[in-house]
């Protein structure tokens, strides 16, 4: 009898849309790697790959432009949508993200910091650079769970996170004014947010910062799903609660901060791609939205890339455009979808 | 006498400072105790002090003899569950996702349930009679069904204490009514201890083996429904009521006496009374009664509501002595009611009293208007 009740939310539909999801992003990839400026056939594609990196220029576009630039669409993409998963499953509200709530912005300011204040002395590794935006983000995080004790809603806080990241821009803006004119041109390409220019090294880094962060958020599934029903209950089943709220906040400051160091700004996909991975998978179990949020960001960030560079080409737009694009209208939907609830 | 829960010389409050002092109960194996108290009087303060919610600060909370503070978390999550006040709202959740997280204390690190664990979570919705809930969305339930799948999730804990924070807030008569007889089964069937908090003194005494009143700065009483509430005035001293206006054997509360002399005098009894002075007392109109039968429930509610009544002893006939004086209350309020209690051989000085009022002119109806 327990086996034919409905199951809504199940395994087997997260197969499905895994499976669904990792097609996409498997073709995404494919089309990713044919167009730009340079239009290759699918067969031509093939041959370059099977005949490994080359001196021809279609070579190089190919193993040392498009290849590092969408794999590190894809694990940031990923990442990022962890990142607000996880911040969602802290502040229990599903309008929690690393953008809304300021968090990018942070770490957006102390990377500008490093960049124009060190940068002239010191060659800055990605690794740096991923130090410099997780100080940020933890710093700005700090302030607004300063806050968020505070005010109790969730409106509220994610207002003063949106100023909180204005006052982080403003500051960043200063500094810009200050900066050599060779620092700027880098500042200003890196701050409207892309993943181009990246090499294999900052792919590597991302992969090793990003996968073993997003296995340890998979690895808090249990307790998360416990803290779902509130503090209360969660620490009555046997969860600790201030470690793993800890932990919830530091993995998630490392892969939002990973992903401004690498590719600045990126707005929206932290709220909205948990959100239409939950829709899709009908659950909200961590277990499961987890990977399917990590696939379903990867694909949402290849797409929104290869859309940034296409669209206008040879002029490019900064992801953070068209992310915001897609992403915005979920947040507005869910906001007002929520309102009544939201009240209290 | 081997308690499964006891607490010694607790003091439980917020930030060191004490709210409730000296803090003695205890808890056999299958009983339910139950604070009962006015509002911000400390009761959620002692069920979140006893659950481990917040710290203790002084004294001691024993579960089966070990101190609860000291109990490793899972451990303690193993032993005892708890029904919150907080709402819970988790979205796109099955039923069973929510009892399932029961298990937290039992399962591996990923949270796997085990056949074992599956039917655990399967008897505990069917416990609740919510089994067929199980694939439902726990956000489109009502407030009743909610309350049950939050109890459930509680008992596929397994625990040997159970502790509810107003358990039956939100829930209408039927629902509480519900929710107090499963925890009564429970007790009965599992032996599993219950300590709650409710609103509801009339409630609390029905489904308690023990009532601990809070009030203050400690606990005002506390001993079996009938130690507590033997005494007339418990409620009424607890929740700071009008004297007279808690009846502590029908559980049931009146709206204040009508104030002054008595201006209408009610022929009751069996019940037929009762009505009549409750419209009375919506009037704001005070009266005299009689004669009643000690513990006929007209002289129950009358003993709150009426400015004098005249008494029978229970089982013993009415005497001369007793229609003189509601004779005397009758002419001095000048007018009458006959509530339209049949009349019977034990009672004849009523038929009596309503002859003499209908003589004299004094018998009014009540529905008429003529009162006001």
């Amino acid at each position: 009898m327990d086996n034919h009740t409905v199951r809504s939310g199940g395994v087997g539909r997260f197969a499905l849309v895994t499976g669904l999801l990792f097609a996409l992003l498997l073709l995404a990839l494919a089309v990713n790697l044919c167009v730009g400026s340079v239009r290759m056939s699918p067969a031509e594609v093939i041959r370059l790959i099977a005949k490994g990196p080359d001196a021809p220029t279609e070579s190089v576009i190919l193993f040392r432009i498009r290849m590092p630039r969408m794999l590190l669409a894809a694990i940031l993409g990923g990442a990022l949508s962890v990142s607000g998963f996880l911040l969602q499953s802290f502040f229990r509200n599903p309008i929690a993200g690393p953008f809304v709530l300021g968090i990018s912005s942070g770490a957006k300011m102390v990377v500008g910091m490093v960049m124009i204040f060190l940068a002239g002395s010191v060659a800055l590794s990605p690794a740096a650079l991923i130090g410099a935006a997780f100080m940020g983000s933890l710093i700005i995080t700090a302030v607004v769970l300063l806050f968020s004790q505070k005010v109790r809603n969730m409106g509220l806080l994610l207002v003063i996170g949106i100023m909180v990241g204005y006052i982080c821009s403003a500051v960043t803006d200063i500094a810009v004014t200050f900066a050599s004119e060779q620092d700027i041109v880098n500042l200003k390409y890196w701050s409207m947010g892309t993943f181009s220019g990246k090499g294999w090294d900052s792919v590597v880094t991302a992969a090793a910062v990003c996968l073993p962060a997003s296995l340890g958020a998979w690895l808090l599934s249990k307790p998360m799903g416990a803290y779902a029903l509130g503090e209360g209950y969660a620490q009555s089943m046997g969860v600790s609660v201030k470690p793993f709220r800890l932990a919830l906040i530091l993995l998630s400051s490392l892969l939002s901060a990973c992903v401004t160091a690498l590719a600045g700004p990126v707005s929206f996909v932290g709220v909205s791609v948990p959100h239409i991975t939950r829709t899709l998978l009908k659950s909200s179990k961590p277990a499961l939205v987890i990977p399917a949020a990590f696939l379903c960001g990867a694909v949402f960030c290849v797409i929104c890339d290869l859309i940034a560079r296409t669209v206008f080409s040879p002029t490019e737009l900064s992801i953070g455009t068209v992310t915001s694009i897609f992403g915005a209208p979920t947040v507005i939907r869910m906001m007002i979808k929520r309102r009544g609830s939201e009240a209290q | 006498m081997n308690e499964r829960f006891k607490t010694e010389g607790l003091s439980v409050g917020y930030g060191g400072k004490a709210l409730i002092r000296d803090i003695d109960i205890a808890l056999g194996r299958g009983r339910i105790m139950t604070l009962i108290g006015p509002n911000g009087s400390g009761k959620s303060t002692i069920l979140k002090t006893v659950s481990r919610q917040i710290a203790k600060l002084r004294g001691a909370v024993l579960l089966d003899g070990s101190e609860v503070f000291s109990l490793g978390q899972k451990e303690l999550a193993k032993r005892q569950a708890v029904v919150l006040t907080d709402r819970v709202r988790p979205e796109l959740t099955t039923v069973r996702e929510i009892v399932s997280l029961g298990r937290y204390p039992y399962t591996n690190a990923v949270g796997r349930l085990t056949p074992e664990d599956r039917r655990i979570v399967g008897e505990a919705l069917s416990r609740v009679s919510a089994a067929e809930l199980a694939g439902s969305d726990f956000a489109t339930l009502s407030d009743g069904q909610k309350q049950r799948v939050i109890l459930a999730r509680a008992l596929a804990q397994e625990p040997e204490l159970l502790i509810l924070d107003e358990p039956t807030a939100f829930l209408d008569i039927k629902h509480k009514t519900e929710l107090l007889s499963i925890l009564r089964e429970l007790a009965r069937e599992r032996g599993m201890s219950v300590i709650m908090s409710l609103h509801e003194t009339d409630l609390a005494a029905k489904a308690s083996d023990l009532l601990v009143c809070v009030k203050g700065e400690t606990i005002a009483a506390f001993g079996t429904p009938d130690e507590v509430l033997g005494r007339q005035t418990t409620i009424e001293e607890l929740y700071g009521l009008e004297k007279g206006a808690y009846d502590p054997l029908l559980g049931s509360v009146e709206l204040q006496r009508p104030e002054g002399e008595p201006s209408v005098f009610v022929i009751g009894g069996a019940g037929y009374g009762t009505p009549v002075y409750r419209r009375l007392q919506r009037g704001r109109i005070p009266f005299a009664t009689g004669i009643l039968f000690e513990n006929d429930v007209d002289a129950r509610t009358a003993s709150s509501l009426a400015a004098e009544t005249v008494v029978c002893p229970a089982f013993h006939p009415m005497d001369e002595a007793m229609f003189a004086r509601a004779m005397e209350l009758m002419l001095s309020c000048g007018r009458a009611i006959d509530a339209g209690a049949p009349r019977g051989p034990l009672n004849e000085m009523n038929g009596r009293l309503a002859d003499e009022a209908r003589k004299r002119g004094l018998l009014i109806n009540e529905r008429s208007g003529e009162l006001l």
